[in-house]
């Protein structure tokens, strides 16, 4: 237990006396023979940023449904201002001041953003009706204060994911919280986002707000966070200052051991053309995009979020259809709006948005590895369980899911474990053109190596891989080739040598040319 | 709020595991056989049990293709009209002096087509099937009263009317539930071992990620849709044998109890999960209760009020129980689900 003998006791610095706003003390919590939590004690203090560590499945987002009346615990404490509480659901917590932004935004679809903002908590006219124009009012002023360009009145189905959890920061904002907590709220954000999002999030922190704040990218608990508090597999490893902590160590808290979190990507020879995609446009959305894919080539699609690089993966793998244009996948043009179509021609899409687009959430681990290969495990007319389990595990196996049966619904695994199983379910039909979006989503370091060798791996066995990616020392780590898109157009292609952050940003953001 | 799907299912995960709705339901249909036996002596006799698995035979083969449909997030209301409108075609053609051997195949089509305008409605159009069944449902029935009015076409081959009311021999199995049993044995394999009934679980459960899948959500509704039809009009041509008499009415109100049979067998309603073994224990239990009712002289009226219970007990039970369930392991009982889409 290297962690453990270096680690400070959880006593924070020298906030004064003053008791943490909110603590836990020795709390864990099982799932059936699943331990997430172990004894676990934080203390959150006013005008601190405390980052939350840990691999995929440590614990985290138990810990953060504990502290919010989600989860009771099994034992141990939750305290506020030094006084034991006990919150029984969410609105407990929410009236205590506990805001919690949580990993997988889930709004209700048929309300408008301002609704799902003020549900429960509708601003009221004479009569006790909802007063519609002061809730579009209030929801206009907290984007502003945000900085964000969202129309209160749209509904919440169709946003994306980034613009979901802009909203559910606004929603935490109204609530003028004390204790702001969000796990994993950068995951699906590009450079800028997070940026923006930092800036508000600092200022809350200034006056005086706790923050508890989960990410899998290090370089944003170095900068945000005072604090961190490390978990793994469910028990309490760590909490000390962030200053004088490197890299290295946070990450060896973490795992238990060094770890090498770079894969270098290997060299491939690019080969014959794989994917080629002929002025695709679709109304309104992206327009005359052109662009080709080598076999052996790992090519990025970057930009801004909303920049339309979904949208462009969606439509040439066949679920969304396209207005003008062709899609060639080796040399055969590929029938308009048919995912069967592209999936036979070899090609496989990683969707964006695993709840809805990449899992069937109630059914098993297995199921949902083998819903792409269905003729694959046939033995004569029906299914094969066993071949079915076989895929399940040679794929678990080789991206390291942490899992407790593989006839376990998916919807109890954690958020990264979720994502290696979307990764399964379509490396596992073997594909030539692989497109990814955004790969890594959630999962942690050492994992991100894995799939990145991987996928590397893969590109060098002759696969040609289409990658969009928000996060861009993943694109410029990775890619052969970056493709920027910029509103619905593509306005770059770099080559490896001359990628770097700012030509990129550059291209996405449109300043330059 | 904060909805918190995980905990809702976490709720649901053990119910399944060791209270399986379908199991209970096994159960409860062997206290009825015994209660039933125990309370009236004419019930459990072979010729009574013969004759209440006959009168059982419309509802049960419709109630296959039933859940299929439910199980893929769908629902046909129309079937006990198309049994009507195959029925009210028998009497017309055979009144007109066609061979039987030609109205069949026919009527079979006709359903097929009625199935097809259903799953077109449903596919093309994107209308829930609720709305587009209930209007066809009236649609159908309207058709066969236009095809028979209100006549009653009797006097059938004898030989079609064995087939019908006779049991295969030297069993007590009437014929139409021979060709259930076959069908279910079919049903259930390509429902629970086949990647057609894998498919059909992905639609009904997120219908998004089937089609990300690469799943042909659209043809494989129509597909079932069309097979609704077709199961619905063969039901119609074996009740106008088995009762002798083409009318227009036939049947009205049998997709109550089919509907039942299937949501009391622990078919999902908002689709995703269910298995035929509890869909059969569910058609079972039905015709018992209704052959128990029957044999202690119950109104029809009571036999429908009976029917109905059911139904709404078979909705309302399973949310029941997740609820009590999920309010003993998760402290927040009423966490609001957001509705996937
Ligand atoms: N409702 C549940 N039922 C059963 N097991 C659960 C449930 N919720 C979480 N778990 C299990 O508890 C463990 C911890 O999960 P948790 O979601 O807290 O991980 P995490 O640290 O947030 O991971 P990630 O970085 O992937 O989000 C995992 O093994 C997970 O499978
Ligand atoms: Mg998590």
């Amino acid at each position: 237990m290297t962690g453990a003998a270096e680690a400070t006791a959880p006593h924070g610095p020298g906030t004064g006396d003053a008791p943490p706003v909110l603590a836990l003390a020795g709390v864990s919590k099982s799932f059936g023979a699943v331990r997430a939590l172990r004894e676990v004690s934080l203390e959150l203090r006013a005008g601190e940023a405390h980052a939350l560590a840990g691999e995929n499945g440590a614990g985290k987002s138990t810990l953060v449904k504990t502290l919010s009346g989600v989860h009771r615990p099994d034992s141990g404490q939750v305290l506020m201002d030094g006084q034991p509480v006990e919150f029984h659901k969410p609105a407990d917590a929410q009236r205590h001041g506990v805001a919690v932004i949580y990993q997988e935004p889930t709004m209700f679809p048929d309300l408008s953003v301002a609704e799902n903002i003020f549900i429960g908590r509708q601003p009221r006219a004479s009569l006790g009706r909802i007063d519609r124009g002061e809730m579009r009012a209030r929801a206009a002023e907290l984007f502003a204060r945000l900085g964000v360009a969202l129309d209160p009145e749209q509904p919440a189905r169709g946003l994306s994911i980034a613009d979901q959890q802009l909203v559910e920061i606004a929603k935490a904002l109204s609530r003028d919280a004390r204790v702001l907590i969000m796990d994993e709220p950068t995951a699906a954000l590009s450079g800028n986002e997070v940026a923006r999002l930092f800036t508000v999030v600092k200022a809350l922190r200034e006056q005086g707000c706790a923050l508890l704040f989960i990410s899998h990218r290090l370089d944003e608990i170095f900068e945000l966070c005072q604090q961190v508090t490390t978990l793994r597999d469910g028990a309490w490893i760590a909490s000390e200052p962030v200053a004088g902590l490197t890299h290295e160590a946070l990450i060896r808290r973490m795992v238990g051991r060094d770890l090498d979190t770079l894969y270098p990507k290997l060299d491939a020879v690019a080969g014959e053309v794989a994917l080629k995609v002929h002025r695709l446009t679709r109304e309104g959305v992206f327009t005359d995009v052109s662009f080709e894919v080598r076999r052996g080539e790992i090519v990025a699609l970057a930009g801004l979020v909303g920049a339309g690089r979904s949208e462009v993966a969606r439509a040439v793998f066949g679920v969304d259809r396209w207005d003008a244009g062709w899609v060639e996948v080796n040399g055969r043009r590929l029938p308009p709006a048919s995912p069967t179509a592209a999936m036979s021609a070899g090609v496989a899409l990683v969707p964006e948005d695993r709840r809805q687009q990449g899992l069937v959430m109630d059914q098993s681990i297995e199921r949902n590895i083998g819903l792409t290969g269905l003729k694959g495990l046939r033995r004569g007319p029906v299914i094969s369980r066993a071949a079915e389990r076989d895929r399940a595990r040679d794929w678990a196996i080789r991206l390291q899911l942490k899992f407790n049966r593989l006839s376990d619904a998916v919807n109890v695994l954690s958020g990264g474990n979720q994502q290696k199983v979307v990764l399964a379910k379509w490396l596992s039909t073997r594909p030539q053109v692989l497109i990814i979006d955004e790969p890594t989503r959630g999962i942690d370091v050492g994992t991100k190596a894995e799939v990145h060798r991987v996928l590397s791996e893969l590109a060098s066995d002759g696969m040609a891989v289409l990658m969009i990616s928000s996060e861009l020392p993943e694109v410029l780590g990775m890619a052969d080739r970056v493709l920027v898109m910029q509103e619905g157009r593509l306005v770059a292609d770099i080559p490896r040598a001359d990628a770097t952050e700012e030509s990129v940003m550059t291209a996405a953001t449109g300043r330059a040319s | 709020m904060a909805p918190d799907v995980t905990a809702v299912n976490s709720a649901r995960a053990p119910l399944s595991r060791f209270l399986r709705w379908d199991v209970l339901v096994g159960i409860l249909l062997v206290v009825v056989f015994i209660g039933g036996a125990a309370g009236s002596p004419e019930f459990a006799n072979i010729d009574n049990l013969s004759f209440a698995l006959g009168d059982l035979g419309e509802i049960a083969l419709i109630a296959l293709a039933m859940t299929l449909l439910v199980v893929a997030a769908e629902v046909d209301l129309s079937v006990a009209s198309v049994l009507g409108l195959s029925s009210a075609l028998v009497g017309n053609l055979w009144d007109a002096g066609w061979a039987i051997e030609t109205i069949i195949p026919l009527v079979i089509v006709v359903g097929a087509v009625c199935g097809l305008v259903n799953g077109l409605l449903v596919t093309r159009l994107g209308l829930p099937s609720l709305a587009v069944t209930i209007g066809t449902l009236a649609l159908y029935r309207g058709l066969a009263l236009v095809v028979l009015g209100d006549r009653a076409i009797a006097e059938f081959p004898q030989t079609y009317v064995n087939l019908a009311v006779g049991d295969v021999p030297g069993t007590p199995i009437p014929y139409p539930v021979a060709v259930f049993a076959v069908l279910a044995v079919i049903t259930a394999v390509l429902l629970h071992a086949t990647g057609f009934g894998r498919a059909l679980f992905a639609i009904g459960a997120q219908v998004e990620a089937a089609h990300f899948a690469g799943i042909r959500v659209k043809r494989i509704k129509l597909i079932l849709f069309v097979v609704s039809g077709v199961v619905a009009a063969f039901a119609g041509v074996v009740y106008t044998l088995r009762y002798g008499s083409a009318r227009a009415d036939n049947g009205s109100g049998l997709e109550l109890a089919v509907i039942a049979a299937v949501l009391l067998g622990g078919v999902d309603f908002d689709g995703g999960r269910g298995t035929l073994g509890g869909v059969i224990a569910g058609v079972l239990l039905i015709g018992l209760l209704r052959n128990l009712l029957m044999l202690n002289d119950v109104s029809t009226e009571i036999q429908s009020i009976v029917t109905g219970l059911l139904l709404v007990i078979s909705v309302i039970t399973p949310r029941l129980v997740a609820v009590a369930r999920q309010r003993r392991r998760v402290p927040s009982p009423v966490v609001p689900t957001p509705p996937t889409t």
